[in-house]
């Protein structure tokens, strides 16, 4: 059994105007330290897809198996990355990765905590603004703190839900690469949901389309052929982006219905 | 000085002024009673420039009898906060507890206060605590609604991080809401506190207990009516004054 084994996910809503079938049998398979990224349009159920692994909602029908435990609620062995980032607003830089270090370590002394949370901080680059609050901070400074919040966790299995889609092109570029390095560092379990296909190639191991709702599943999978570390220059000019890239495009346009 | 400066400091005196002056208008035609404006602050001065005196129990200098007030006040808004505040929390947190109670919050809510205070001095059987615990149960609706208004109205997001760190329910309750949902508390707060000087008045003139409320009862019944224009006139200035005050406090909650 895989690492992270997702079998035959379904979930719908109930909406006024009827039942949307938001998945229709996601399947999905992660070994320990895969990067995997997952590709959609927007609106075909890829926070869906997030929400149920983080098991902040629960399947209709499927199973989700983490390191042979089933997933039956949220915990901090899965770590989200929220799209909106989700910083409380009343704490600052520091007490927001402090709460997730103090949360999955309540047994160490309070000096090491802090050490550790000081740690995360500085890894993203904040320690300058460790005291300021995120109504202070730049989009990018926000989302560097969701980061370091959701590494902070150790978890497992790292949930990253278009964690840059509300950042300008520059600002995005730049936390990509941290991401890259930060992850050629510690090597965790991630899977990222974009919409971004060139974000999805920089970052990943491996690719799944997902098909436009409803019912939406995953697509067959595009390895990445790109050696690490990877680094931005010149990739788009490899032969083996240019590949993956192509064949993610070719099947979300194949699928892609006729009135979109 | 600025044009807009100008206006800002001779319209209000001008409105000040046409007021006044129909006051005097009312006096010398409809209402021969009412004292003029100028009779009322000759009949008043020794309250206002001595405001401390003390000559008997009811016959004091107007801040001292304000200040009976604001302790009677402040008492009975402590009352309706340690009362109100957790109220509101369950009513927010817990739909069984909502369901149960909210009702009854609707139905009492628009009690009058002058309803309440026969049934505290029946209860209490003096006026002091009668008059407190009218003064808690008119002024803490605010606080009680707005409070479980603030819990309802956390957003998901923040929620959800506390499920992710699976956080115990007190740490939950206090890393996120109580912070998430403190500044409609506060709202609720200022409106309690301008309730609960508006109940004082009615509280002091029923009982007759010393304070600017009770001593505007006896002046009408001694027949100083200029006594009781100085009364509404120090009520509706305590009164503006801790609504200032608490809009300060708001906005450094929020701010925050």
């Amino acid at each position: 059994m895989a690492y992270l084994d997702v079998r035959d996910l379904r979930r719908s809503y109930v909406t006024p105007r009827g039942t949307a079938h938001v998945l229709g049998g996601v399947n999905l398979a992660l070994d320990e330290g895969e990067f995997v990224a997952i590709v959609g349009y927007s609106g075909s159920g890829k926070t869906t897809l997030v929400s149920l692994l983080g098991g902040l909602i629960q399947p209709d029908h499927g199973e989700i198996v983490l390191d042979g435990a089933p997933v039956t609620g949220p915990g901090p062995e899965r770590g989200i990355v929220f799209q909106q980032y989700s910083l409380l607003p009343w704490m600052t830089v520091h007490e927001n990765v402090a709460l997730a270090v103090d949360a999955v370590n309540p047994g160490r002394p309070a000096a090491e905590r802090r050490r550790i949370t000081d740690e995360f901080v500085a890894l993203v680059g904040l320690t300058p603004a460790a005291w300021k609050r995120p109504s202070q901070l730049s989009g990018g400074m926000r989302q560097r703190v969701a980061v370091a919040r959701g590494l902070a966790m150790r978890p497992k299995l790292l949930l990253l839900d278009e964690p840059f889609s509300a950042l300008d092109a520059l600002t995005r570029a730049t936390l990509q690469d941290e991401l890259l390095s930060i992850w050629g560092a510690h090597r965790s379990t991630v899977v990222l949901i974009t919409n971004d296909v060139d974000e999805a190639i920089l970052l990943a191991d491996r690719i799944y389309p997902m098909t436009p709702g409803p019912g939406a599943v995953l697509g067959p999978a595009i390895e990445v052929g790109l050696p690490r570390p990877r680094a931005r220059r010149h990739l788009s000019l490899e032969p083996a982006y240019q590949k993956a890239r192509q064949a993610i495009v070719d099947f979300l346009r194949a699928c892609r219905r006729p009135a979109a | 000085m600025a044009q807009s400066t100008v206006r800002a400091l001779v319209l209000p005196l001008l409105g000040l002024a046409a007021v006044l002056l129909a006051w005097t208008a009312l006096s010398q035609t409809v209402a021969p009673d009412l004292p003029s404006p100028l009779r009322t602050w000759q009949e008043s001065r020794r309250y206002v420039l001595e405001p401390f005196f003390k000559d008997g129990e009811m016959n004091q200098g107007i801040l001292r009898l304000a200040f009976y007030s604001l302790v009677r006040v402040a008492k009975g808004y402590l009352l309706a906060l340690l009362l109100g505040t957790p109220l509101g929390f369950l009513l927010g947190l817990s739909r069984t507890f909502h369901q149960s109670f909210d009702p009854i919050v609707q139905f009492l809510r628009p009690i009058s206060p002058l309803a309440w205070l026969p049934l505290g001095l029946v209860i209490f059987q003096k006026s002091e605590p009668a008059a407190v615990f009218t003064i808690a149960l008119c002024a803490m609706w605010p606080t009680v609604i707005n409070t479980a208004v603030g819990v309802r109205s956390i957003s998901q997001d923040y929620l959800n991080v506390g499920r992710v760190l699976r956080l115990s329910r007190a740490k939950m309750l206090s890393k996120i809401i109580v912070p998430a949902s403190l500044p409609y508390v506060f709202t609720g707060y200022r409106l309690s506190l301008g309730l609960a000087w508006l109940v004082i008045v009615a509280a002091e003139m029923l009982t007759g207990t010393p304070g600017v409320g009770g001593f505007l009862w006896q002046e009408y019944n001694s027949l100083v009516y200029s006594h009781i224009i100085l009364s509404v006139v120090t009520i509706g200035a305590v009164g503006l004054a801790l609504d200032r005050l608490m809009g300060l406090v708001e906005a450094r909650i929020r701010a925050s």
